[in-house]
């Protein structure tokens, strides 16, 4: 079972008290640094992403080349900022996708009672397949693009957040002040929204968190086995699949995006370990 | 105790008919025609209508579920398109290294977290907790793949320890097959000890400050008797569950991993028939992988009735 979030008053300055954590801190400063760089790719990149110099290939770090060249004597430093664009939006797409439909299933399970034992059930048997498995799966179904990339993790990861958002609904549903609005005649949809959903946001903060991290490293594996984005557009993924065949003598093409990789998601997982010790004080002490 | 076996056997077989239908819905998503995506844009009408008739595609939607039904019941899971033979035999062939793997990689997991995470627990605090803890996160943050190819760079070009890839020749000993596993599962178990050793740590931390254990100690019972036989035994149910999902995650990871060492496992004919959309060889991986797990997940659950007299489903 995941954690259970007694509803709380909500936090407006959540943010600050993240600050004031020195690990937390340290996360959101290099996601804040990643994020700009990747949208301002443009302005910061020595080089255009496909800018090809035979003359230059596998040229390994320099003044010139801040991370080397690759194969096609691209510059690995600029594609590595463009491969942030796609890896970041690809990842905040999947949680924002998972989200919609974790919520809407954990809702309509945990709030509804005759619905609990269908809707869980569904719940365990899509957890029953391995993540990757299954995108895969589901984009060889649904071929092979950004979008259908974002699709397939998104209906992957959403029975994680279903369960998280089902658990704090059972929790709320019996509350007083719950009871106290249906007793009062307030139409279910609205109890839902106002109460129910606006409560259960901190678990599926955390959650989404966590799901961000996921979603980067499970891309990465897809775009590297080749059935994930297409491998003539940059993301981390495909950079070290490239890379991998020059490993030998130009062990920076996939150093690099690799590197890129552990940092994001251990920033990720860092805010995330943070927010939920602040929003869930029953995890807090353990984990 | 019966009635809780048959309540979680039934709700077994609920999750089972939902994972049967989950894999003959995944294929039926596919825009357009798989048989004439499949054959692609110069193939004859009359070889797309046999490809068609071969993947079950013919009849009405009813008719093709019930087929598919009757089917996997009886064990039989459709023909590889490329193959050339029966899903079920090219799954049996590819067994064993994605069985070693798994099993290897768990053990790997399993013998650096227990320690290290009860250790933690012990020492809640110490430059040892806070050392463990850092690195679990960050061993949690690599890709599996990239390690593999970090270790395959420097175990077996630069020291030349192992063989860069493959499982052996035809008729390769055991040993031999051994030795190729050996980089694989570390990449993999040192990966996926991160989850262990939190998790481990957690729910020792759990129990260290309750009663009986205060009480164990104050009959003067040996602190390490104390916390292995009291704290962690009490500790074990939640350690025993996050095993479990390891496990499951493990063969997520074999799928990439797998690749990397190019290991002819069942991950990399999954990945090949991806790329060669042989759809009855994906939807067979899928509902053995997926059928193994919930079977796992009743085997865990029994194993709680019988380690905890309180549980109840």
């Amino acid at each position: 079972m995941a954690a259970i979030s007694i509803p709380l008053h909500s936090e407006p300055n959540i943010l600050s008290r993240l600050l004031g954590r020195p690990t937390s801190a340290a996360g959101i400063a290099v996601l804040v640094i990643i994020v700009l760089a990747a949208i301002l790719a443009p302005v910061i990149a020595p080089y255009a992403p496909s800018k090809l110099s035979i003359a230059s290939r596998l040229h390994p770090p320099s003044l010139d080349h801040l991370f080397g060249t690759d194969d096609l004597g691209r510059d690995v430093f600029t594609r590595m900022l463009y491969a942030a664009r796609t890896s970041l939006s690809v990842g905040f797409a999947v949680v924002i996708f998972s989200s919609i439909i974790g919520t809407i299933l954990g809702l309509t399970s945990g709030y509804f009672k005759r619905l609990d034992a269908p809707v869980s059930r569904l719940i365990d048997a899509m957890m029953a397949f391995p993540d990757i498995l299954l995108a895969i799966a589901l984009v060889a179904a649904l071929g092979a693009t950004a979008v259908n990339l974002v699709i397939a993790l998104g209906i992957v990861y959403a029975p994680r957040l279903a369960r998280v958002v089902r658990a704090s609904t059972l929790v709320i549903r019996e509350l007083p002040y719950v009871e106290a609005a249906r007793a009062l005649g307030v139409p279910t949809p609205i109890i839902l929204i106002r109460h129910v959903l606006r409560n259960v946001t901190s678990p599926l903060l955390v959650q989404g968190t966590f799901i961000f991290a996921n979603a980067i490293l499970a891309e990465a594996g897809l775009s590297f086995l080749g059935v994930g984005i297409s491998p003539d557009i940059p993301t981390w993924g495909t950079m070290i699949a490239t890379g991998r065949q020059y490993m030998d003598q130009a062990p920076w093409v996939m150093m690099f995006p690799g590197a890129a990789i552990v940092v994001t998601v251990l920033s990720l997982q860092l805010v995330g370990d943070g927010l939920r010790d602040l929003l869930d004080p029953r995890l807090a002490k353990d984990i | 105790m019966l009635r809780s076996i048959l309540n979680r056997l039934f709700g077994m077989i609920v999750v089972m008919a939902l994972v049967v239908t989950i894999v003959f819905v995944i294929v039926r998503v596919t825009p357009g025609d798989p048989a004439a995506v499949m054959l692609g844009p110069d193939a004859s009408a009359a070889d797309i209508a046999a490809l068609r008739s071969r993947l079950g595609l013919d009849g009405s939607i009813l008719e093709q579920f019930g087929r598919y039904v009757l089917g996997v019941v009886q064990g039989d899971f459709g023909q590889s398109i490329f193959l050339g033979e029966p899903v079920t035999s090219a799954l049996a062939q590819r067994a064993e290294p994605t069985f070693f793997l798994t099993v290897f990689s768990l053990l790997i997991a399993t013998l650096i977290a227990l320690p290290v995470g009860i250790l933690a627990a012990y020492k809640r605090g110490s430059v040892f907790d806070q050392a463990t803890t850092t690195i679990a996160m960050f061993a949690a943050s690599v890709p599996s793949f990239w390690l593999g190819l970090l270790f395959i760079q420097f175990f077996a070009v630069k020291l030349g320890w192992f063989d860069t890839s493959g499982y052996g020749g035809p008729g390769a000993s055991f040993a031999d097959r051994l030795n190729h596993l050996v980089l694989p599962a570390l990449a993999l178990g040192l990966v996926s000890s991160a989850l262990i050793t939190r998790f481990t740590r957690a729910s020792m931390l759990d129990v260290l400050n309750d009663d009986y254990v205060r009480t164990a100690r104050s009959k003067g019972m040996s602190e390490w008797r104390v916390v292995l036989k009291h704290a962690f035994k009490n500790a074990l149910i939640p350690i025993l569950t996050v095993i479990g999902l390891t496990a499951a995650l493990l063969i997520s990871g074999a799928v990439v991993t797998e690749t990397v060492f190019g290991l002819p496992g069942v991950g990399s004919l999954v990945v090949s028939a991806v790329l060669r959309r042989d759809y009855p060889v994906i939807q067979g991986a899928l509902l053995v992988i997926a059928g193994l797990y919930v079977l796992v997940n009743f085997a865990i659950d029994m194993l709680y009735l019988a380690v905890d007299p309180r549980v109840r489903y």
